[in-house]
């Protein structure tokens, strides 16, 4: 009698096909890279972020600084660094707003169904189709340019979609018969929400997720970019291609090493969400 | 369909009704009044100035009168303008913007259309495999990154086009690229996908059997059906070139609306940043009803539902 092959969870299938996308994993490795490279790196460079040195000023990149140094004789490469951990810092809280906000609601409204759904639904249409950028540039002016507050201005803007999502999957669900066996069994819906549709949503969650930081990521150095966003000394992405296109004609590595980190950084999460998604989703994948 | 579109504007009014109300409480909501940037004025004067500008009443009064004037299309005041009303200052500035918007979305949909219906013409050969990789690089460099480097590129090095401005005509060029390259991304990659579901539908296989040449099955049946997702982009899409103006005019010292809009915003002048923000929202919400009986127009058997 031969053995049975042996069982492959929907995990592994999916790891497998995660693995086997090169620019999937390209995607993580380059961003695990920038992410180790802003947490770690300030401790291992010899220059501090807002040292500055105004004999030195400006100068190409040396051996000494190896991207060369800003206006005010500050090494390029440090404030990279230090402005990445904002970015990137940014980019992972205002998406964990967006999620929760976007999970919790989506989950509601398909869960519920009928017109409590229509009407919900209906909300997230309405601001869908509004100048909702607008809207945080004026929060930006008014309550100051709070970090706090960009998590929480960012995250209340992109959490529509997630909410599309999670309430189209939910619809699916719900009428499957394991759910249905658990509200004939009399289980509370805030409880079948969370141990039985939840975990099933996980998938769709993490691939959201993964593209919804390049978004908020987008988002931030828009506002920054515009003067809005972080507080001198400390800096962002944005914040440096914004000081770097104010000198590009003298200086242009000031503008092209942060735009180069920053659209790398983009365009590695993009492709890490794209084979998540084809991963762990592969019927809606290609779309 | 008239009853559609009739639903569809007193669905709107609410809408506008909250944006009226949300920008007029938050600016309100700031510290520092319209007028503390100048700093000398006497007590006296400032409350005189609040009271020319009806500012001393209580806030629900301010309300009602703004609310009075807008249904009158009297969107207010300037404060940092002085005799200019929003009015005025929108009708000055928006032919600019207006005209770099529709170039922008002439680059984004002749561009962006063409390459993703190349694209699915051979999937997964060159034609398809070069164009999407730059739609892919496009996507992920954002207006304030493409703007500046164009600059540095053609306006520096190669000195074809001027560093800024809006005078001649090709200073039109570098910002209507800048504004609408991602775009253009974004919807070859739409098309692209479309594209592609819609060659295996059945009355693809029909057209072809009737005897239509293959260029006009794909051309003409399949557009016409694959272009329901770019459509339904429209609407997002002018939202997203008005906030894409704002960078766009900034890098470019265009002296546009939007520029105009984020500096009103930092300068607390009220009336002029809540008739910005109900100005461009009108825009969206109609553009948004526009693409929608676009799509009805293209694909009749969608159902005319919101």
């Amino acid at each position: 009698m031969t053995k049975p092959p042996p069982g492959r969870s929907l995990g592994q299938d999916a790891l497998e096909r995660l693995t086997q996308n090169p620019f999937a994993v390209g995607g993580l490795v380059f961003v695990a890279l920038v992410a180790l490279a802003c947490v770690a790196g300030p401790w291992f460079l010899p220059h501090e972020p807002d040292t500055q040195n105004l004999d030195l000023g400006a100068t190409a990149p040396s051996a000494a600084h190896w991207l060369g140094t800003d206006v005010l004789g500050r090494d390029l490469l440090a404030r990279i660094l230090s402005g990445g951990r904002v970015s990137l810092m940014v980019g992972l809280l205002a998406t964990l707003v967006a999620l929760s906000i976007g999970v919790t609601y989506g989950l509601i409204s398909g869960y519920a169904g009928g017109r409590t759904d229509r009407a919900m639904m209906r909300f997230v249409e309405i601001i869908y189709s509004m100048p909702f950028t607008v809207f945080v540039i004026i929060l930006m002016v008014l309550f100051g340019r709070n970090l706090w507050l960009i998590f929480v201005a960012i995250g209340a803007v992109e959490w529509l979609t997630m909410a599309r999502i999670v309430r189209g999957q939910v619809l699916n669900l719900k009428e499957q018969p394991f759910i249905q066996a658990s509200r004939s069994l009399g289980q509370r819906p805030a409880m079948i929400m969370r141990k039985h549709l939840l975990p099933n949503l996980m998938g769709i969650i993490i691939v959201y997720a993964t593209l919804t930081i390049p978004g908020v990521m987008l988002l931030e150095a828009f506002i920054s970019f515009l003067g809005l966003g972080v507080q001198p000394p400390q800096t962002s992405w944005g914040d440096l291609i914004r000081s770097g296109a104010e000198s590009m004609e003298e200086y242009p590595w000031l503008l092209i090493f942060p735009s180069l980190v920053f659209s790398a950084t983009l365009f590695s999460l993009n492709f890490l969400g794209d084979g998540l998604r084809d991963a762990l989703d592969p019927k809606s994948g290609k779309r | 369909m008239l009853i559609y579109v009739v639903r569809r504007f007193l669905e709107a009014i609410p809408v506008l009704f909250l944006i009226v109300a949300g920008t007029f409480f938050m600016v309100r909501l700031v510290p520092g009044g319209p007028f503390s940037r100048e700093k000398n004025i006497p007590e006296a004067t400032l409350r005189q100035m609040e009271a020319y500008y009806g500012l001393d009443q209580p806030m629900l009064v301010q309300f009602g009168r703004y609310l009075g004037n807008v249904l009158q299309g009297d969107l207010g005041p300037s404060f940092k303008y002085t005799g200019w009303t929003v009015n005025e200052i929108i009708a000055a500035k928006l032919p600019v913007s207006f005209e770099l918007g529709l170039l922008a979305m002439a680059i984004a949909l002749t561009v962006g259309i063409g390459v993703g219906v190349l694209a699915a013409w051979r999937p997964r050969t060159l034609t398809d495999n070069v164009p999407m990789s730059f739609a892919m690089l496009g996507i992920c460099l954002p207006t304030f990154v493409l703007g500046p480097l164009l600059i540095l590129v053609f306006a520096l090095d190669l000195k074809w086009v001027n560093v800024m401005g809006w005078s001649l005509p090709q200073d039109r060029i570098l910002p209507a690229l800048t504004l609408g390259l991602f775009y253009a991304a974004y919807i070859a990659r739409l098309t692209r996908s479309s594209m592609l579901e819609v060659r295996n539908e059945d009355y693809m296989r029909t057209a072809q059997a009737k005897g239509v040449s293959t260029a006009r099955t794909y051309l003409v049946h399949g557009l016409r059906n694959g272009l329901s997702p770019v459509v339904s982009f429209l609407g997002p899409m002018l939202a997203g070139l008005i906030s894409g103006s704002f960078v766009v005019e900034t890098i470019f010292f265009i002296p546009g609306l939007g520029q105009f809009f984020v500096q009103s915003a930092l300068d607390n002048d009220y009336y002029m940043v809540q008739g910005t923000v109900l100005f461009y929202a009108t825009l969206i919400i109609v553009f948004n009803l526009l693409s929608d009986i676009l799509l009805v127009w293209l694909n009749p058997r969608r159902k005319l539902e919101s």
